[in-house]
């Protein structure tokens, strides 16, 4: 194991003796304990960043873990995953060091619970990001979905909050089983070639192949059904806002900056596999712009600080989401020059990747401070906490300023690029772009619109306008400086990749674009990163100034929409989806199970009954089976025609007979006569049997006669019912054809009996002329044994249930 | 000979079984029928005799002896149902 390793690990140690320390230091927060982990690993991890301008090294190590199904615990470190790891780790810091200060050490509070969630969570991400080994990134994925589910129920006796956690938990963990099923038919695949394989990267280096099999396409869907449940892209983006229950740092780091990007992590580690397949360019794109322009247009309806935070974070999602279908196209090796034009788009996706993870958060942030310190983040409460919170006031403007794309702060180079990427895809000649390709760069501008809408309520209603104390609990002042350190970081962050961009050229972004679009260059070549705020008077700063205009009119004329039912309806209406759906489940559900678990015991018989003449039937009529065949049948002397006759009347009078003691004695006589026949066919030892048990067996009906309830002693006649009886002469009838054919396929087969055996032998090595009896206690002695097991276990039942009557009517 | 003659005995006992049977179905009282199925036991015990002469065997005389026994107890088992409603009595004690 090297140390790599352990990154994953590390957290997952530390969380089982985080509740150790909890009850030994209760005087300490349990944060402190928790802060090194991710600094640590944050401190550790950017050692492996290229600072002097080289070609990462990609360090790869694996343990085994169950090799001989080839699941290892290969962890991989190329630029797309140190990139990760190091937003996880560091934002994960800084996360927990606001925690520190968010949430109080308090008696009421389980600080335990809080902190072995959160690092569950941490290691189940670095996981996630470092695993080359399909099984083991699953895994990791499913303890994401867990943890944060477990997170965003942390104040478990609020409804809401546990709504939103299974609601993220059904949502995401649906996804990742589909995405469990790609990764099996991707196993299967490379299995057709003769080498099946876990590791990614293999998977990667047989994608020329893999693209012509006919399960290429259905791993692509579930693949990106996954990626799309967990980056809460359209329509299964439902679960982030209901998710915000979750106390404000889980928020911050689950829902902005970490979880939320495994969807897009995957789809980035996967491009190299699909992209450059036409459906996947048009699914990632289009199923990205959508979600941005329904995340946008959804976010300026809402009341709630974190809710307008959700919907932006969705859209923004979805941003990167179709920068990385629109890059894709790179992969595309029948354009000239493919790599360096394209791949602008990757560019513009790792870039916003980063700057979105540091503006998110630091306004999630931003928004629990308010909460904090104001006791509400209801916009319409809000207002006027400019002069009274004047740091966060600070924060909050710059990264507002950089979500809504304005320079000079980082966002604006994203959005920027973003439009770059849209325009430069208008002009592709694959896929059938040139038809449909005008919408991107239309759709992209719309919903840049509505982000800076958003960005502008999110900005005016908190800090500008009146004060109004008396709607909020607490006086409002700025917060400590514990609370106001992480989200400082951040925005400075924001800054100085606004103003050097450049510093993550060839440290970050050309790495992770080398591991998302390989082959493109030759050894040792880097991309072309360059990052500028002045492009010149092209075409993306006339869009720039277009979202500035027309954002600032329609927020100005927003007070005329505001009584519009658009306006008023703030959930997301693909919830009653979701909501009726699983209503649907449950209701649909029990009405099946209502309709065939009646409880009537004669409803079972007749589904086991009509399943028999079923299943006969159909073997009879697929195997043409029936077969008749009358020698070896002997003559029928005279009285045994009336012997059997009787047996049949009597048979057939039965279910008339409305007397039930005369039923019982007609039953009787059928076993005598039963009894008769076994001596007509010469077996006197079950005769002697047949009837001692029948005189037992009519005894112990009029025993039990005796002891039935008083109502039903009044004797009725059975129900008639056509169906019974049409299924109980059918079930006559399969029996009798079965009997048939299978004596007539006894003369087909000539079998011979192993009674000769028994006929020579019963004498000479039982020692006794009785064969029945010797083949009973002697050749077959075993099955006696447990014959006479079966009569002690019913003796004994009988006596139990008849001494030990349970009281008060409880059933036995 | 005596083979036709066991079988037309046969046919005749049986048809007085199928006799015996008519007399339990149609009753009319419980007093019929149980006499009735007593004579089903007789007619029992007669035809495994004849059955035995004609397979040449001994092997049925137990099943015999133990209609003669069973339909004795069980005409007195029933007897007593119809008069006290219990076959065994509790003890009063």
């Amino acid at each position: 194991m090297s140390m790599l390793h352990f990154v994953a690990l590390a957290p997952f140690i530390v969380a089982i003796i985080i509740p150790f320390l909890y009850k030994k230091f209760r005087h300490i927060h349990t944060g402190w304990f928790v802060l090194p982990v991710p600094l640590l690993l944050f401190i550790y991890l950017i050692q492996y960043l290229p600072l002097g301008g080289e070609a990462m090294e990609i360090v790869e190590n694996t343990v085994a873990w169950v090799p001989s199904l080839g699941i290892n615990y290969t962890v991989y470190l190329d630029g797309l995953s140190l990139l990760f790891a190091l937003l996880i780790t560091g934002i994960g810091a800084l996360v927990v060091l606001y925690s520190i200060y968010y949430i109080a050490n308090k008696r009421d509070e389980p600080l335990n619970n809080f902190y072995v969630f959160l690092l569950m969570f941490m290691g189940a991400m670095l996981g996630v990001v470092l695993s080359d080994n399909l099984m083991v990134l699953y895994v990791f994925w499913e303890i994401t979905s867990l943890s944060s589910s477990l997170l965003i129920a942390y104040w478990y006796h609020k409804e809401k909050s546990r709504y939103g956690a299974l609601k993220s938990m059904l949502i995401t963990v649906a996804g990742g089983f589909a995405m469990l099923a790609g990764f099996a038919l991707l196993y299967v695949m490379t299995g057709a070639l003769g080498s099946a394989t876990f590791s990614i990267r293999e998977i990667i280096s047989y994608a020329d192949v893999l693209k012509d099999s006919p399960l290429f396409l259905p791993a692509m869907l579930l693949i990106l059904l996954g990626a799309f449940t967990k980056s809460a892209q359209f329509p299964f983006h439902i679960w982030l806002p209901d998710a915000m229950e979750a106390p404000t740092p889980v928020s911050a780091y689950l829902h902005s900056a970490t979880m939320v990007k495994a969807g897009i992590y995957l789809v980035a580690r996967f491009t190299p596999l699909f992209g450059g397949e036409a459906e996947w360019f048009w699914i990632v794109t289009g199923v990205g712009l959508f979600t941005m322009l329904w995340g946008s247009v959804s976010a300026i309806r809402q009341k709630d600080l974190k809710s307008i935070l959700a919907f932006s974070t969705i859209s923004q999602l979805g941003l990167i989401m179709s920068l990385l279908g629109l890059g894709s196209a790179a992969l595309y090796f029948d354009i000239p020059n493919a790599g360096s034009v394209y791949s602008v788009a990757i560019l513009a996706a790792i870039f916003h990747l980063v700057n979105h993870a540091t503006f998110k958060g630091s306004l999630f942030m931003v928004v629990g401070i308010v909460d904090h310190e104001t006791g509400t983040r209801d916009i319409r409460k809000l207002g006027g906490l400019m002069a009274l919170m004047p740091i966060t006031f600070t924060i909050s403007l710059i990264g507002i300023a950089s979500m809504a794309g304005l320079p000079p702060f980082n966002g604006f180079l994203s959005k920027e690029m973003f439009f770059t990427g849209t325009l430069q895809s208008m002009t592709l000649d694959i896929f059938n772009v040139q038809t449909l390709g005008f919408i991107f760069p239309v759709v992209a501008w719309i919903a840049s619109v509505f982000t800076f809408i958003y960005s502008m309520i999110l900005f005016f209603k908190t800090f500008t306008g009146k004060y109004q104390p008396e709607k909020l609990d607490k006086e409002a002042h700025e917060a400590p400086m514990g609370l106001l350190i992480p989200p400082i970081i951040l925005a400075s962050l924001v800054v100085i990749f606004g103003f050097f961009p450049n510093l993550l050229a060839y440290t970050i972004i050309d790495p992770a674009m080398q591991s998302i679009l390989p082959g493109l260059l030759t050894e040792g070549e880097q991309f072309d990163v360059k990052i500028y705020h002045w492009h010149g008077l092209n075409p993306e700063l006339f869009m720039t100034i277009a979202v500035v205009a027309f954002g600032t009119l329609i927020y100005l004329n927003l007070d005329r929409w505001k009584e519009t039912t658009f306006f008023m309806r703030e959930r997301d209406p693909l919830n009653a989806f979701y909501d009726n759906g699983l209503d649907g489940l449950v209701t649909g559900s029990q009405k099946v199970t209502k309709l065939q678990m009646t409880g009537l015991l004669r409803d079972y018989i007749l589904y086991m009954l009509v399943f028999i003449i079923g299943m006969i039937t159909w073997t009879f009529i697929k195997f043409n089976a029936f077969q008749y065949d009358f020698a070896n049948l002997t003559l029928v002397p005279p009285y045994l025609w009336i012997v059997i006759l009787v047996i049949i009347a009597a048979s057939i009078s039965l279910p008339f007979i409305s007397h039930r003691i005369s039923s019982i004695l007609v039953l009787g006589v059928i076993g005598f006569l039963v009894a008769l026949l076994f001596v007509i066919f010469r077996a006197p030892d079950l005769a002697l049997t047949q009837l001692l048990i029948e005189t037992v067996m009519v005894v112990l009906f009029l025993l039990a006669y005796i002891y039935l309830p008083e109502l039903k002693k009044i004797d009725v006649k059975p129900r008639f019912n056509i169906f019974n009886l049409v299924v109980s002469i059918g079930m006559g009838l399969v029996v009798i054809v079965t009997g048939i054919s299978v004596h007539a396929m006894r003369n087909d087969l000539d079998i011979t009996s192993i009674s000769e055996y028994f006929i020579e032998n019963s004498k000479a090595l039982g020692g006794g002329y009785n064969m029945v009896n010797v083949i009973l206690v002697d050749f077959r002695g075993m099955d006696t044994l447990l014959e006479v097991l079966v009569l002690s276990i019913a003796a004994l039942g009988v006596v139990t249930m008849i001494k030990l009557k349970m009281k008060g009517g409880e059933d036995i | 000979m005596l083979y036709t003659v066991s079988h037309i005995t046969l046919v005749l006992m049986s048809l007085s079984i199928a006799i015996c049977l008519y007399r339990v179905f149609i009753g009319p009282t419980i007093a019929d029928r149980i006499v009735a199925l007593d004579t089903t036991g007789i007619n029992l015990i007669g035809f495994i005799g004849i059955i035995m002469i004609l397979q040449d065997t001994v092997a049925y005389s137990e099943a015999i002896l133990v209609i003669a026994i069973l339909a004795f107890i069980g005409t007195i088992a029933f007897s007593k149902f119809l008069e006290g409603g219990v076959v065994i009595d509790r003890n009063h004690h």
